[in-house]
């Protein structure tokens, strides 16, 4: 485990190495935003929907009572989604779909010669594979994460338009009451901590991928799992520290 | 030129490289040739950079390339053009930008200078107009020539080749063949290529160095491979009946 470890943090190091040229990897970055941001926005608006319907009618399925007034609901679904479903469940999403595809493609050109021909040119491979990911990921992940939170609220709207617990009003008034905007602040900080866990644990296993096609996907497998697991425990530490 | 002294390559307690020496001069096509397991891969990896020798020195004219740091070595890989095994071409791009990308990190080259030495690199491999094609499109030997194409962008002082010919068919490997021994000659590269194919050795073999259990087992010519009197190395050459019949023959 400190081995990896050590390994890992060598590994950052060497990414964050200055750059041959900056164009270069600065084109690189771009790519890995349209590959992040744009290609992940289909699959986080429709969870979030969802989730933010669901959050909701649960919410009110637990609350409906003579004594609580009904824009509770609209309160508790506020801070959940922001703190917890929209920052966790789509990081646990993007891990899937982000990092799984990040940590094969690197694994794939290691075990191609790809990054060994990178390395005869005199290129810092993990430069430029691994730090333009990082960038797109601590970048993209957040503006994800708000859009995620917005189509929550749109979610949960809808679910008060259909259902008769909770009027659409009360909902509205619900998100706004008693709003702290500390939530948001640890909102974002999550979505950029998970952003870089998700990039550079998959790339870290992708990297140092042996063998062949099967070694590549037990990579992606590998990634996705810890990236998951650390995403979970960071989410606990950062909600310990700043709540 | 390129100098190996006593290259030795432990991995765990597996010692692949047991002291090998030797000179690689260049114009001269150098052949690293040997069995399966016999440890060319690896020497050729070693004196690339891509493995580090446990012990031993590599010097690229006069300069000790493992004493350097991954910095200091930038300057010679600039000089340094490789063919690989299975090409490793990237695939994300087109045969033009996998040509053009050791341009784009290494020079201040205009985009329409970077993209006529393409051409020239394209043209020289006789695959002219090939440009917008990506690596998934292309045939074995058409894959093989792209890599030369890219290997050759920067005009390299060493090339180093990577089993050339395997997984192409005989008029491939010698057309891949021809195409390394015209580049060795017309830029003077100090040229070294792993293979264990015999028609390479025979054809192209200007110096050739016999791998055998990690060791140098024999050093000499395309000529002199015939006549020699080592045992293994008769046996690694002469293993097919063809063979011993040409021998014969001579």
């Amino acid at each position: 485990m400190f081995h990896s470890l050590g390994r890992y943090i060598l590994l950052l190091r060497l990414s964050f190495r200055k750059p041959e040229k900056f164009n270069v990897y600065l084109a690189e970055v771009m790519r890995e935003m349209v590959s992040v941001g744009v290609g992940s926005l289909g699959i986080i608006a429709v969870i979030s929907v969802f989730i933010g319907a669901a959050v909701t009618i649960q919410t009110a399925f637990q609350l409906i009572n003579p004594i609580i007034p009904k824009s509770v609901v609209g309160s508790i679904s506020r801070d959940s989604t922001i703190l917890e479903f929209s920052p966790t469940i789509s990081a646990l999403v993007l891990a899937g779909r982000v990092g799984s595809s990040m940590a094969s493609q690197i694994g794939t050109m290691r075990v191609t010669e790809q990054i060994d021909a990178l390395e005869i040119m005199g290129v810092n491979a993990p430069g430029y594979l691994i730090s333009p990911k990082i960038i797109a990921g601590v970048t993209m992940i957040p503006l994800l994460v708000i859009v995620s939170v917005l189509l929550g609220f749109a979610g949960g709207y809808i679910a008060c338009s259909v259902s008769a617990e909770v009027t659409t009003s009360d909902f509205l008034t619900g998100l706004t009451d008693g709003f702290n905007p500390v939530i948001v602040t640890v909102c974002l900080l999550k979505s950029i901590v998970f952003g870089f866990i998700i990039t550079s644990i998959c790339s870290y296993q992708g990297f140092y991928t042996s063998g062949g096609a099967l070694e590549v996907g037990q990579s992606a497998t590998k990634g996705v799992v810890y990236s998951c697991v650390m995403i979970l425990f960071f989410d606990l530490v950062i909600s310990r520290l700043l709540l | 030129m390129i100098e190996i002294k006593n290259i030795h390559k432990t991995f765990g307690d597996n010692d692949v490289l047991k002291g090998i020496s030797g000179k690689f001069k260049p114009g001269k096509n150098n052949l690293i040739i040997g069995g399966s397991g016999s440890g060319k891969t690896t020497l050729l990896k070693c004196i690339v950079g891509l493995h580090e020798p446990t012990k031993g020195d590599v010097i690229f004219d006069g300069q000790n390339f493992t004493e350097m740091d991954f910095e200091q070595r930038v300057p010679i890989r600039t000089h340094i053009g490789m063919l690989f095994q299975n090409s490793a071409l990237f695939d994300s791009m087109t045969v033009e930008e996998n040509i053009m990308f050791p341009l784009n990190l290494f020079t201040k080259q205009s985009h329409a200078e970077k993209l006529d030495r393409a051409n020239f690199c394209l043209e020289r491999v006789n695959l002219a107009g090939k440009n917008k094609l990506y690596p998934a499109e292309l045939s074995g030997g058409m894959k093989k020539r792209v890599g030369i194409a890219r290997a050759i962008s920067m005009q390299p002082k060493y090339l180093f080749v990577d089993e050339p010919n395997s997984g192409l068919d005989p008029k491939t490997s010698i057309l891949i063949d021809d195409l390394i021994n015209e580049l060795t000659e017309e830029y003077q590269m100090t040229t070294v290529i792993v293979t264990h194919d015999m028609n390479s050795v025979m054809g192209i073999g200007d110096h050739i160095i016999f791998l055998h259990d990690g060791q140098k087992w024999w050093e000499g010519t395309n000529h002199e491979i015939a006549h020699t009197d080592n045992k293994e190395l008769n046996d690694f050459v002469f293993a097919s009946k063809f063979m011993r019949a040409a021998k014969a023959r001579l």
